[in-house]
């Protein structure tokens, strides 16, 4: 399937591939058909993290990918060599190799040092920054730019990762699902009497450009659920609402905080895997980019649907011209979706 | 709204009335993000603040600069949280001594709508999104009685101050059904340095304290009686809408 190669002007008119298990079957329509899909007392959960700059230049030789900030205030970062965006990840020179105690600066005022080197890989740091609150956050904005993507025709500015909605930022890649959604849509979904509850989820790294760290993604990430989000989604819950998780994110933060048997707020830290065979505890559908079968996001997506049905639906969305990636187009995964009306206007469609 | 505890920003917040309702939220237990265009400014403010018991950070951001604007919201949530409290208070007169129209640069007047229009609504776009999806939130748009009247010499600011009049009104049109207030607030001619600026002439004695004017748009933000969208008087002889 092609990467969509840059943001979408017009998000309304981005595609969405309908997927549903119970009937085993798919079909196209727009995002902006998102509302036809939920009903009276569903919740549509949406993680409201915003994406920090997390590259962090610290000369030609080195740059810094902010991974994840520890309880501690010190952030786990993965160190990448020479070379840019342009050059695909695992294309990249060899980072130096630094060692506890490496004095790092990036300019506008923002320095930190290695406090240590984690044991599965030299390019696996902890770091700490020297300077705190107000002073950090200023400088961190001001010296660190949003991680790229080599299939983008130019480089993201801030603006083009963050979703609508978005509040704290604890994502270092953006949580690609909510992009395409506009207010237009969300509003009209709230008018239908769904529920719009948030989680704030520390979406990781996507990618390091090296298969044995890839193996170790995601890290653990920390999410919040409100006291107050729980109670909503509870109360969807109890009367037998449906809840549909938007991203692969917002999916393993929700059955992480339900892994008890109910659905607890709190802020925890999850490395939760979910595939083929999870038992879901609390998300009934899924609204996602297409991920392509081999990645750990299709693996999550099996949680919800059969492989041959999401294979079959992909088959045709790649036929169809849907673009993937950061700025694509969406799926939805959802029992009955299709059922009655709808099923019978795909059958008549072809 | 309760403002104790909640996560609050305020633009132009070194001196006049943004610094006055600093202080007065901040006395109220609001967690705070000041912004100006100097952090050096902010920083006895912030102290005054944290001596007393109080939450405060400072940031430094030109309002006017769409750049500064993502990284401004990014920050501010990262210190205090999702913003639940806005309040535009900064503030661009454009050149003093306040000119004619037909003297004004369109430069002039570029500059004093980034500052007074764009930048609020760059500001809120940003912020709002998650006032909407938490249906809980109030923005407060700093006014000023030339935005209804068309008082010579005061074109670029008043221009700027009517368009913003409505910009705070078409929130509350729009986000009424997700539980985000929005308001404006003529706070009436106060002892500032933009009122100094703009009417160096002016007899001191009867112009109104900001820590006056901010307490009483301090009683404004916790009462929830206003209707939405209102543009309200907070002069000295007593808030009314």
């Amino acid at each position: 399937m092609r990467p969509a190669s840059a943001p979408r002007p017009r998000q309304d008119q981005e595609r969405l591939l309908v997927i549903d298990p119970g009937a085993d079957q798919f079909a196209d329509y727009r995002i902006s058909d998102l509302p036809e899909f939920l009903e009276h007392g569903d919740a549509l959960v949406l993680n409201d993290a915003a994406t920090l700059p997390a590259s962090l230049r610290a000369g030609p030789e080195l740059e810094l990918r902010l991974m994840s900030r520890l309880d501690d205030g010190t952030w786990l970062a993965l160190s990448l060599g020479r070379g840019d965006y342009r050059v695909p990840t695992e294309e990249r020179g060899a980072p130096p190799v630094l060692s506890a105690g490496a004095a790092l600066s990036f300019g506008y005022g923002l320095s930190a040092s290695v406090r240590r080197v984690d044991p599965v890989s030299p390019r696996l740091l902890y770091i700490a920054f020297q300077q705190q609150g107000g002073e950090l956050w200023q400088a961190l904005y001001r010296a660190a730019a949003p991680i790229q993507y080599a299939y983008l025709r130019a480089p993201l500015a801030l603006w083009d990762v963050q979703n609508a909605y978005a509040a704290r930022p604890w994502a270092v890649e953006l949580p690609s699902a909510g992009k395409p959604l506009r207010f237009e849509t969300l509003f009209r979904i709230a008018r239908r009497g769904v529920t719009l509850a948030q989680v704030t989820h520390a979406a990781g790294l996507s990618s390091t450009g090296d298969a044995a760290l890839d193996a170790r993604l995601p890290v653990a990430e920390r999410y919040e659920l409100s006291e107050e989000s729980a109670l909503r989604l509870r109360a969807t819950q109890a009367r037998g609402g449906r809840i549909i998780a938007v991203g692969t994110s917002v999916t393993r933060a929700l059955e992480a905080a339900s892994v008890s048997g109910t659905l607890r707020g709190g802020a925890q830290l999850t490395d939760l895997r979910l595939g083929p065979g999870s038992a879901l505890r609390t998300c009934s559908g899924l609204l996602t980019g297409l991920h392509e079968p081999g990645t750990s996001h299709f693996s999550l997506l099996e949680a919800f649907a059969p492989r041959a049905l999401l294979e079959r639906s992909f088959r045709h969305a790649q036929r169809q011209g849907y673009l993937q990636h950061e700025f694509g187009d969406s799926c939805l995964i959802s029992k009955g979706s299709l059922s009655g009306k709808r099923a019978l206007e795909w059958r008549q469609a072809g | 709204m309760q403002i104790s505890g909640t996560p609050t920003l305020i633009t132009g917040a070194s001196r006049g009335l943004g610094e006055a309702l600093a202080l007065e939220l901040g006395r109220r237990g609001a967690r705070l993000v000041l912004v100006s265009r100097s952090r050096a400014a902010l920083a006895p403010i912030v102290q005054r603040i944290r001596d007393a018991g109080g939450e405060a950070h400072a940031l430094e951001a030109d309002i006017g600069a769409k750049g500064d604007i993502y990284p401004l919201a990014g920050a501010a949530t990262a210190l205090v949280g999702p913003i639940d409290l806005l309040l535009h208070n900064a503030s661009e007169l454009g050149p003093t001594p306040l000119r004619l129209l037909l003297d004004t640069e369109c430069e002039d007047l570029e500059r004093v709508l980034a500052v007074n229009l764009l930048g609020p609504f760059r500001l809120s776009r940003v912020i709002a999104g998650s006032m909407a999806l938490r249906e809980k939130g109030t923005i407060v748009h700093v006014s000023s009685d030339a935005s209804v009247n068309a008082y010579s010499h005061w074109g670029a600011y008043s221009v700027s101050k009517a368009a913003l009049d409505h910009l705070s009104r078409l929130w509350a049109a729009e986000l009424g059904e997700r539980h985000v207030r929005s308001f404006s607030v003529d706070p009436g001619e106060m002892d500032t340095a933009m009122h100094a600026a703009a009417m160096p002439d002016a007899d001191r004695a009867i112009l109104a304290r900001p820590e006056g004017v901010a307490a009483r748009i301090v009683a404004l933000i916790r009462s929830n009686t206003t209707p939405n969208g209102a543009r309200v008087e907070a002069s000295a002889t007593g808030a009314q809408s």
